[in-house]
């Protein structure tokens, strides 16, 4: 599904993704860690076609297409997703009209009539339901005076109900309380499927107790320096980054 | 989605919908202004005597006046001697007095406006007058108003059927000398639209009039004047457009409004006057002077306006709260794109006791566009217990336009509470890439930061407009952001 290989990213003159190399197959769930500044954000910006990367080498396929070839929104109508680890707020526009013109933007792609507003609503009300998240939300502006929690349980109701192929999932674990990561980590896990792949991006092996990786990566200075299985996370918890990347030292 | 400069350039050439003309034979005076073509305006309107006297006064006077030179613009020199100020559609009749009498091609301009004057055909319950270059072409739904003693007619009309009314109240809100394009505006006034809604009354449908400029080198220039009588309710809206010329057109209207006490009176506007082409050639000077008195106790005015239009725009819809717990507003949404200019803003006038106003500004600006609020709030002494609430936003589309933001205060009662918030932004790179990553093309994810930004005023206006508003912005705007 995603395969990306030897990339190297820029942002204004410094170096960032240096050689990284990472292959998703649908099904699957990978964790990636690694300490602060390592990449990680970049990777995920990257890979959702946020404006001023530099990509000086590399390749990324995703679904048999050039990825870094594609425009932002064409990524997103193909089935990528990107769960923000700062999600920005747009006073205004109503949380529900985002979904809605998000919805309608994949289905028009897709060549699939524009889901009628009934319809539409018993969706989103059942995916609401399922994040504990209050009606009320829908009638607010977009992430506009949401609390840290709240945000991320909003990019996770996106995600259910824009069904992408690739979910990629910035820290979406960080700042929730022990509930919240608990109603997220059921958002995610009822995502899983056949045909759709999920990549979490995070600090805390806590998560991983809830949602299951098949795969855990090592993130250092652009690169990936060590993969493993879930267990992987409990050592890394246990010992910290130190002695992965002297292993990969030597 | 690395930007390429010309591809941004390309997306802000957006086009004028309403650039035609139409093909009609008219009666147009020669261009010129004397004191002759004052009294054929005069004749060929059969007015009273009174009505000639005071067009007479305002010239006189507007010959020793100066245009004022204050605002944030940059204004070619207007002569005002090339200009025709009169000019009609030639009709069989002198005056239509029915829609069958007029003529179909104005019909047919008034379809393609959108603003079906078939009464089987129109906007669910929204009366319309159409102002055609200088003249009402028809009003919709008379009979229908007159039931609930609603008078809603044109201009001319009202000064011949009511005189009285009009003698009473013409003038009293902004007075023949008032300021050079009011004064000028008095001496040459051709139609507007007239509404007297009496004591009681909760005018049963939302009133509307539409502007069209139509004939080259010709000046429009309405007067409308709006009455709610003790405890009335009246909704009104104004819509304009003009066609795509290369010179400047000047518009020059008055606009008075009066509410007694206990009344209340909306005044939307939503301006779409031919803004200029992408090098700034041609486009409507829209030189206008709206004031209402909230002269009752009790008694409401609110203006929202939506000016996406125009070459230049210089307008303070304001309010002269006289009666004791009126409330003023005013909400405002301003969009200048290419060359456009836009001076625009209010003034609340505090005098009655306990009186409130609250003003919401929205600027937007893009390409080379200059988008200046000006706006005063004055405190009287008698004004105890007053407040005011003002919100300036300003909303920057590229680096190549200006915001502007002129609050002036005058506080002479210690007991006034003011408050003031300002803010400019941009719109975010990281707002456009959250809604694209949700799919969302740049175009509709800059329309959709753009509508939020102007939700507060939107919200102000009536139902049908609200959605006209949001399309008029979306066209306005095609693409303005790489
Ligand atoms: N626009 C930018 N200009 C300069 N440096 C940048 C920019 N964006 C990112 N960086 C740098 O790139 C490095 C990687 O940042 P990134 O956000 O990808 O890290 P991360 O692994 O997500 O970290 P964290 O765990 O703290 O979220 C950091 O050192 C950061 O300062
Ligand atoms: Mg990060």
């Amino acid at each position: 599904m995603l395969k990306i290989d030897n990339l190297h990213a820029r942002v204004e003159d410094k170096e960032i993704l240096r050689g990284l190399n990472l292959e998703v197959k649908p099904g699957e769930v990978h964790a990636i860690m690694g300490p602060n500044g390592s990449g990680k954000s970049t990777l995920s910006n990257v890979l959702a076609g946020r404006d001023g990367y530099e990509i000086t080498a590399g390749s990324v396929r995703y679904l048999d297409k050039d990825l870094l070839e594609m425009a932002p929104e064409e990524r997103a109508r193909e089935g990528v997703f990107l769960a923000f680890q700062y999600p920005v707020e747009i006073p205004g526009v109503n949380n529900v009209y985002l979904l809605k013109a998000g919805l309608n933007a994949m289905r028009a792609h897709r060549g699939e009539e524009e889901l009628d507003a009934a319809d539409f609503l018993m969706l989103v009300r059942e995916k609401m339901k399922l994040m504990q998240m209050d009606e009320s939300f829908l009638k607010r502006g977009v992430n506009e005076g949401f609390s840290g929690g709240e945000k991320k349980r909003n990019e996770i109701l996106q995600m259910l109900v824009l069904e992408p192929k690739l979910c990629i999932l910035d820290e979406t674990d960080s700042g929730l309380d022990i509930d919240a990561l608990k109603v997220v980590s059921q958002g995610v896990n009822a995502s899983r499927a056949a045909d759709r792949a999920i990549v979490m991006i995070t600090h805390y092996q806590r998560l991983l107790n809830y949602v299951e990786p098949d795969f855990v990566h090592v993130l250092y200075q652009g690169r990936i320096i060590k993969s493993g299985d879930k267990s992987l996370a409990l050592e890394l918890e246990e010992r910290g980054y130190e002695w992965v990347v002297q292993e990969a030292a030597a | 989605m690395a930007t390429k400069e010309n591809e941004v350039e390309q997306h802000l050439r957006s086009e004028y919908r309403y650039g035609w003309t139409t093909d009609i034979e008219s009666d147009t005076a020669p261009p010129g202004l004397n004191e002759d073509i004052i009294r054929l305006i005069s004749r060929k309107k059969k007015e009273p005597a009174f009505m000639l006297e005071w067009r007479l006064q305002a010239y006189r006077h507007w010959l020793s006046m100066r245009e004022p030179d204050w605002a944030h613009l940059r204004i070619a020199p207007i002569d005002y001697q090339a200009i025709s100020y009169y000019s009609a559609p030639r009709t069989s009749k002198n005056a239509p007095k029915s829609l069958d009498e007029v003529d179909p091609k104005l019909l047919e301009t008034y379809e393609k406006l959108g603003v079906p004057l078939h009464e089987r055909a129109r906007l669910a319950g929204v009366a319309v007058d159409a102002v055609f270059d200088s003249v009402s072409v028809a009003t919709t739904f008379r009979e229908k108003l007159a039931e609930a003693g609603v008078i809603f007619c044109s201009f001319s009309e009202a000064v011949r059927d009511y005189p009285e009314l009009v003698e009473k109240y013409l003038g009293t809100v902004v007075p023949q000398k008032d300021n050079f394009f009011a004064a000028l505006n008095s001496a040459v006034f051709s139609d507007g639209s007239f509404v007297y809604v009496p004591k009681g009354v909760r005018c049963p449908m939302e009133l509307s009039t539409y502007f069209r400029i139509n004939a080259q080198n010709t000046g429009q220039f309405e007067r409308t004047l709006i009455i709610a009588d003790e405890g009335a309710y009246v909704s009104y809206l104004e819509g304009c457009t003009a066609p795509q010329r290369d010179e400047n057109q000047l518009h020059a209207a008055v606009v008075e409004l009066i509410a007694e006490k206990d009344a209340e009176i909306k005044y939307s506007t939503v301006q779409n006057w031919y803004p200029g082409d992408e090098e700034g050639r041609g486009g409507i000077y829209n030189f206008v002077t709206k004031r209402g008195d909230a002269r009752g106790d009790n008694s409401k005015i609110t203006w929202t306006q939506v000016e996406t239009g125009s070459a230049i725009t210089w307008k303070y819809p304001s309010c002269i709260l006289r009666g004791d717990n009126s409330v003023g507003e005013f909400y405002s949404v301003a969009l200048t794109n290419n060359y456009q200019q836009a001076d625009t803003g209010t003034k609340m006038i505090h005098m009655g006791k306990n009186t409130r106003s609250t003003i919401v500004s929205k600027g937007i600006s893009a390409g080379k566009g200059q988008n200046a609020y000006r706006g005063l709030v004055r405190i009287t002494p008698t004004a105890t217990g007053a407040r005011n609430y003002t919100q300036c936003d300003s909303l920057l589309i590229g680096d190549e336009c200006g915001a502007h933001t002129f609050p002036y205060v005058e506080v002479r009662n210690p007991t006034a509470v003011l408050e003031h918030e300002a803010t400019t932004s941009k719109i975010s790179e990281d707002q456009l890439f959250y809604l694209m990553q949700r799919g969302i093309s740049e175009e509709d994810a800059t329309n959709m930061i753009v509508n939020g930004f102007c939700k507060d005023v939107f919200r102000t206006l009536p139902m049908e407009f609200a959605v006209e508003a949001q399309n008029l912005l979306a066209v306005s705007l095609e693409g303005a952001v790489g």
